[in-house]
Parts: structure tokens; sequence; C-alpha cells
């Protein structure tokens, strides 16, 4: 297997793990500091994608499309959580999974009736076209590159955000104690809705920014939330460090199994079962991962509740 | 308390009454559809063993659901090809094929279970979701019976004295497998196993302090719940003559909870009604409008929200542990 | 001497650096009450876990009636005749108070894996579950659920429960805790019955309750044992007083 292709394999792993980093940072927040499991988010990631794509196609330009995912993700994330999240905060689980649910039926369907059954298409900036040379003779897109690079940078003001603001203090707080907090005088309603934004938010611009490399459709967010709870829970509720060592964990197994299993199959069973079996093993290589860790550290990698 | 046997038996004649009076009114389609809310109710039935009255929130029984439909779609094959399968002469019998749709849901639950039940809260539903996603994709890729494309089952299975081709036939046996599991699982909860299940539910500390293991009662709850949910995954199959991996997809996982939750969690007959419930709104809404989806979250958004306890809590009131 | 009910050898726990047990022994004799006392963070709590089995020692031997039961896990001394009751109580509050003491009845009769018998319309069940509950005064409130309950008979229902079991031990956490004058002295003069049936280790802050009832006390502070003696010397125990008694007398 020539090495160029490994590591544009490999690239791919780190950009869709990032990718998956900024859907997890959002949600294990959400479910760390608020106790809420969101099983709407991936649908956030889907209306970023569609606001990016109608904007860009009324307008022309993908950057504004950009700012126009994440203004109409938090601005969903704000409305939602106001009217429907907020009362499920007292409730288990089992509701919280109810509903959500039923927040997954509302806003697809109400999506589709916005913009039709079809796929939507999303070009790449011609800033970001092209592809770079890279050490080892591979030709890499831009726009992935450009992923990479914005996703470690939210990456990085996260950390900052959590660890040297005030807000983020309120969030640390917020995850070791919910009734200390609101004791200390911190509005606590106005916290969770800023959360709840910003974590839509982020959902949102990873779905505009993968928009442009696959169709933008209902539904997009669905495998890709399952995907983002693997991720938290291999990394540990609460933890942005684990949600982004968790999300390379994932992206690169997953993409790299894709590309390595079916040939090492081949050469023990033979090519004509390789190839289904090879696939149907990379998928479930995600979920071996995530059972291995927990038989191990059942709260995951880097879990920030006690 | 008293409420709840009328509002049970109310349910139960509502299910036999329908497809009778649809026989005599020659609607055949209103047979099939009650059909359908009677295995979901089953299958739901299975999974409101474990989540109800044990607490375990699994996402994962879509996977057994898949599993009992290919049991029946595998061994109808086989059968219609009079190919052997692993050595043995496959059969169409029904009940035969429920015994292997029991046993290969109880070997796989086993493992599952014992592993799953090792943690607890969210993990446990991610655990099950994961294990669920392995199976699922391992039926998308297997190649021998078709993988995405699913598995027709070309004539269906055979009950003796029978003819299941008959619509009202085919309902008879699932109205009456409904009625044999509700029977096992009222017999189960009221038991000193459904005592120890449902107290390992309230208080898992306060079980284990007068000396019973939470671990062993749940592991049991699990295998038996996978069971039953794996029989009505045999009998969808045949409803339908059609089995595929979206049986054991996540989504099908979450609308079975979502059937037990819209009837009432922890009620006997909750899967009953929340399977009619929620396969009419999907049958009426849908000839109303192409959005229906849009409406029926709705609905569900204001069960949650408002009508706790589901349909059976708010009709016959709280639980009386008496 | 006869053979301690519970014997406890040369315990120790630690939390990295923190020894929250310190080579603790102490012994349990048939028909005594005797009762631990210590300042807050003294490490009671700590000691009740690894006695009944929620919490590991890293060092030492816990003796159940002669057997060894260091290695066993809470179901299990349980079963041996552990009985216990809780600081904060524990109880399945959907269950009524008759159908938590049931539980205990079941477990003691064998196996929980029977399925088809309703427990309610079993005797062998109800009866020994009423009996408990009559012991401790309840036997009018056998069905109302847990969550009903009043803190005091809460605290009941949980000796009951104890009582269900066949205990031939109790281990009592705090059952003075958030009682009223007349609930406490209830409570006491039912404790003062129940030694000859099974010996008690009393974790108490209540002293009034602790002089009245105890045989002999054992005071933890940091986790170790300073003094262990009758009520007399432990009264007039000048360590004891520096460490606990000290303001209180």
């Amino acid at each position: 297997m020539p090495t160029a292709l490994i590591v544009e394999q490999l690239l791919n792993g780190v950009q869709f793990g990032i990718m998956l980093f900024l859907m997890a940072a959002g949600l294990t927040l959400i479910f760390g500091v608020m106790g809420l499991i969101n099983l709407a988010h991936g649908s956030f990631y889907m209306v970023g994608a569609f606001a990016c794509a109608a904007v860009a196609a009324a307008t022309g330009s993908f950057w504004l499309g950009l700012v126009a995912s994440l203004a109409a993700a938090a601005a969903l994330g704000a409305l939602v959580e106001v009217t429907v999240i907020r009362r499920l905060y007292a409730r288990d689980h089992l509701d919280q999974v109810l509903a959500t649910f039923a927040l997954i039926l509302i806003l697809s369907e109400a999506t589709r009736w916005l913009f039709g059954s079809f796929p939507l298409y999303l070009n790449i900036p011609p800033l970001l076209g092209g592809a770079v040379a890279l050490p080892g003779g591979v030709q890499y897109p831009i726009y992935r590159l450009a992923i990479i690079v914005a996703g470690l940078a939210i990456g990085v003001g996260l950390y900052l955000l959590i660890a040297k603001t005030r807000l983020g203090m309120r969030i640390r707080a917020g995850e070791s104690d919910r009734e200390m907090i609101g004791a200390l005088g911190v509005d606590i309603r106005t916290l969770y809705t800023v959360l709840f934004a910003l974590g839509s938010a982020l959902a949102g611009f990873a779905g505009a920014m993968v928009g442009a490399l696959q169709s933008v459709q209902v539904g997009m967010g669905e495998p890709v939330l399952i995907l983002a709870f693997v991720v938290i829970v291999i990394g540990g509720i609460g933890s942005i460090k684990g949600a982004f060592v968790g999300a390379l964990v994932v992206g690169v197994t997953d993409t790299m199994g894709r590309v390595l299993l079916p040939p090492l199959l081949a050469a023990a069973i033979g090519p004509a079962q390789a190839s289904g079996i090879g696939g149907a093993l990379a998928s479930m290589s995600i979920y071996i991962v995530m059972a291995l860790i927990l038989a191990f550290r059942p709260r995951g990698l880097f879990s920030a509740q006690g | 308390m008293r409420r709840e046997p009328i509002l049970n038996a109310a349910l139960a004649l509502l299910l036999l009454a329908a497809p009778l009076a649809a026989f005599v009114l020659d609607e055949p389609f209103y047979i099939s559809l009650t059909t359908r809310i009677v295995i979901l109710a089953i299958a739901a039935a299975g999974l409101n063993l474990a989540l109800g009255f044990g607490g375990l929130v699994s996402f994962g029984h879509a996977a057994f659901f898949g599993i009992g439909g290919y049991a029946a779609g595998i061994l109808a094959a086989h059968a219609f090809n009079m190919e052997p399968l692993l050595g043995l002469p496959a059969t169409d019998l029904m009940p035969t094929i429920w015994i292997v749709a029991v046993l290969i849901c109880a070997i796989v639950a086993l493992p599952i279970g014992a592993i799953s039940l090792r943690t607890s809260g969210v993990y446990f539903i991610m655990i099950t979701l994961a294990f669920a996603q392995m199976i699922y994709y391992f039926a998308i890729s297997w190649p021998a019976y078709n993988g995405e494309d699913g598995l027709s089952i070309t004539v269906r299975n055979a009950f003796p004295g029978l003819n299941t081709a008959n619509p009202l036939s085919f309902f008879l046996v699932c109205y009456l497998v409904l009625m044999a599991v509700l029977a096992v699982i009222w017999r189960l909860r009221d038991s000193r196993f459904g005592a120890a299940l449902q107290a390992s539910r309230q208080n898992a500390v306060r079980v284990s302090a007068v000396g019973i293991r939470p671990f062993r009662i749940r592991l049991v709850a699990f295998i038996l719940s996978a069971v039953i949910t794996g029989i009505a995954g045999a009998l969808f199959a045949d409803l339908n003559r059609f089995v595929s991996p979206s049986m054991m997809s996540w989504q099908m996982s979450g609308e079975l909870i979502v059937l037990v939750i819209l009837g009432g969690t922890g009620r006997l007959f909750g899967p009953v009604a929340g399977a009619i419930l929620y396969v009419l709104l999907e049958f009426m809404l849908g000839g109303i409008t192409e959005r229906w989806q849009f409406f029926l979250g709705f609905i569900l958004l204001g069960v949650v929200l408002f009508a706790r306890g589901g349909i059976v809590g708010v009709i016959a009131g709280k639980v009386r542990h008496d | 001497m006869t053979e301690p009910v519970i014997d406890i050898r040369n315990l120790s726990k630690s939390f990295g650096g923190l020894k929250a047990t310190d080579n603790v022994s102490l012994d349990l004799r048939p028909g005594e009450i005797h009762a631990l006392i210590g300042p807050n963070g003294a490490g009671k709590t700590t000691l009740i876990y690894q006695i009944c089995g929620s919490l590991k020692p890293s060092v030492g031997s816990i003796h159940f009636r002669g057997d060894d039961i260091t290695g066993l896990d809470v179901a299990a001394r349980a079963q041996l005749g552990l009985g216990r009751t809780f600081q904060i109580s524990s109880l399945a509050l959907e269950f009524s108070a008759l159908r938590n003491v049931m539980l205990a009845v079941q477990s003691r009769q064998g196996s929980s894996f029977r399925f088809f018998r309703n427990v309610m319309a079993d005797a062998n069940l109800t009866e020994p579950a009423l009996a408990a509950l009559a012991r401790v005064g309840l036997e009018q409130r056998a069905s109302v659920p847990a969550s009903e309950l009043s803190h005091g008979e809460r605290r009941q229902l949980e000796i009951a429960i104890a009582l269900a079991l066949g205990s031939k031990a109790l281990l009592f956490d705090e059952p003075m805790a958030g009682m009223g004058q007349e609930g406490s002295r209830a409570l006491t003069r039912l404790l003062d019955a129940l030694r000859q049936e099974a010996p008690i280790l009393l974790v108490e802050h209540d002293m009034d309750a602790v002089f009245a009832l105890a045989d002999r006390i054992s005071v933890l502070v940091y986790g170790r044992i300073i003094a262990s003696g009758t009520v007399a010397e432990i009264r007039t125990n000048p360590d004891v007083r520096a460490a606990y008694l000290g303001a209180r007398q």
C-alpha cells in the first residue's frame, strides 16, 4: 500500500475527527453541565448546513453562508432551549430521549418542508479550492486542511474559554455542582441558554463545513450524532479534552479501518468475501473500540465527573 | 389501580374487535394494520420488561427485533429452496422458528447484558447502542442474505392448522402470542423475581443490603426482554414477508423506546396503548399530510411534557404497588 | 468469654495519602450494644462501609460468627445475617412498607428467581413481614408507600427490614439522627429490646441514647480507636473528654 495513500487517508481521518470534535464538544458540555441528553444535536448540524447552502446560493458567498450557519444554528438553539429544553432539566434521561427524539422529527420535517427532499449543493469557496503538495508526494485538498485548522482553532478557543474566562469558570462550576452555582447567584437560566446556543452553533458550523464536501440533505446529522455520542462516551462526559481525544480516535479508527481492513482481510480470506465483511468490520470497529475502552475505564478516558 | 384492569381489558377487546369488524366489512388492509400494532406491542412489551420494570434503558433492542426477523427470513428462504441450514433441514413452521429466534436472542443477549450491566446511566444506553450497531453493520454486509437490500419471504411461514396467508388467521396467531406474552409478564411482575427487579430499579443499594444481587436479576430480565422482542421480530418479518437490516437500526430502537414511554413506562398494557397510538397516528396523519412526522413530533413532545406516565398513566393514574 | 459475633482485627483503609481507618480492632459480643462514637470526620462511615462490604479494607480482616468475611460482597454478608440501617434512609420508595420488608423475607427464604407466584398472595412472605413491622410498631402503616412515611417511620422500617432478614448482628448508622425527643425515646426503647435477639453495633452522635443503651463504647478519632470500655470508663477518660466529649459535659 503506497505511503501517499496512507498519509492521505490519515489526514482524512484527522479531518473527520476534527469535525466530530466540533459536534462532540457541544454535546459533552451540554451533558456535563446540564445533565441533558440531546438527540436533536444532529439537527443543528443539518440546519447549519442548510443555512449555509441557502445563503451561499442566494448571495454567491460561501463566507456569508458560514456566518449564516453560525447565526441560524445559535438562534434556533436558543429558541429550542427556551421553549422546550428548559422543561427537561428536571426530568429523567428517558423523558429527555423521547422529547429530543420528537424534536428530530419536527426539525427534519420542517427542513424538508422548506427546502424539499432533494439535496442542496454547496460549493467549496475558490479561496480554499485546489490542493497543496505535502511531504510524501501527497496532493491534499486545501479545503480539508482548512477544516482541520479551523477545528483546531476552535478547540483552542474553547479551551481558553473554559479555562480562562468567567463564563468558563461558571461552566466548570456548573459541572461540579449545579445547585451551588444557583445559590451563588449565577443566572443559571441564561447560562444554560448561552451554553446550549454555543453547542448548537458549533454543530451548525461543522455541518456547514462538511456540507461542501458531501451534499446537504435532511437526515445528514443522524449518523454523525451517533458517532458524537460514541466520542463523548470514550472521551468522558463533560471533558473538552476528552471530546478532542475521543474524536480523533473515532475519526482515525473509522477512516483507517475502512482503508486497511478490506485488504488485510483479502490477504487472509480472499477478495470476494473480504470487501463486504471488511466494510462491516470497519463500521463495527469504532463500537468495538468503545466497548473495550468502557471495559477498562467505565467513565471514559478523561471523565470530568468524580 | 382499579381503573387499570378495566383499561387493559378495553384495550385487549379493542384490538380483537377491530380486525373482526374489518373482516366483516371486507377491508383486509385494516386487519394487517392491527396485526402490525399487535406485533409492535409485543416488541415494546419485551423492552418494557427491561426498561419499565427494571429501569434498564436499552438503546439496542432493535438488534433482537432484527435477529428474530432474520431467523424467520433465513429459515423461510432455506425451507423454500429446500436447502439445509448448517447441516440441519430448514423449517417454515412458525413455532419452530420462534424457538430458534428465542435461542439465538438469548445467546446474544447473555454476553451483551453481562458486559453492559456493569455500566449504568448514559454509559449503559451507549454501550447497548454500540452492540446493536455492531450487529446492524454485520447484517448489512453479510453477503449471503442480501445485506442492505433485505430478504424477501416468498411464502409466509406456516402455523399448524391455519392458513397463515389469510390475514385474519395470521392476526389471531399474533394476538394470541401478545396475550400469552402479557400474561407471562403479568406473572413475572408480581412474582418474587418481579419484586426484586422493580426494587432494583428503585434502589439497588437497598436490594444488595437485603442480600439480593441486582446484577443477576437484571441480567435475567434483560435476556427475557430480548427474547420477547425477538419473537416479535419473527412475526414482523412474516407480516411484511420481508426482513432487512433496518429492523436493527438505532432508529428502530428509538421507536421501541417511544412506544414504551408513550403508552406508559412500567405499565402492563403500556406497550399496547403506545403501539395503538403510534401506529394510528402514523396512519391517520399520514393520510392527511405528507408532513405527518412534523405533527407526530409535536404530539410526542406534548405527551412528554404534559402527560407524564403515558396514556395508561393519564387514564388510570399512578401505579399502586399494593 | 464467648466468641464475638463481629471481630474486626487491625483494619486499615487508606485513600492515597489519607488514612481513613487506622489499625482498628474492635468486636461485638452476643447480647450487647456496642456504641461507636467520634467527632465528624473521624471515619465512622468509612468503617461501616468496610464492615458491610461496600468498601474493601487495605489491611486487616473482619470475621462474622467465626467466618472470615473480608472478601465477601454486600449481598453475601447480608445473606449471612449482617443487617444494617443507613445514615440516610435507603428504601424502595415506591413500594409499601410491607413490600420493602417482604423483600428481606424473600431473600432470607432463598432464591429470588421465582417467576409465577404473586408475592402479595404468598403468606410465607406477608406473615413474617407483618410480624417484623409489628415488632417495630409499624403494622398500621403496612400498605403506605415508603415515600409517604415520616422520617421516624422510615427509621423504624429499616429496622424491621433488618429484623426480617433474620439478622445475627445489627449495624445501626445514626438511627437517632433527625428524630425528635419523643421519637428518640421510642427508638431507644426498641433498640434496648432488640439486643438479646441480635447484638448491635451502634454508631451514634446522640449521647443520651448512647449512655442509656451502650454496654460498651469505643471512641473513633482520625480513624483510630483512642479508647474502648464501659460507659463509666469512657465518661471519665481524659483523652476522650479532650478529643470529643469536651464541651458537651
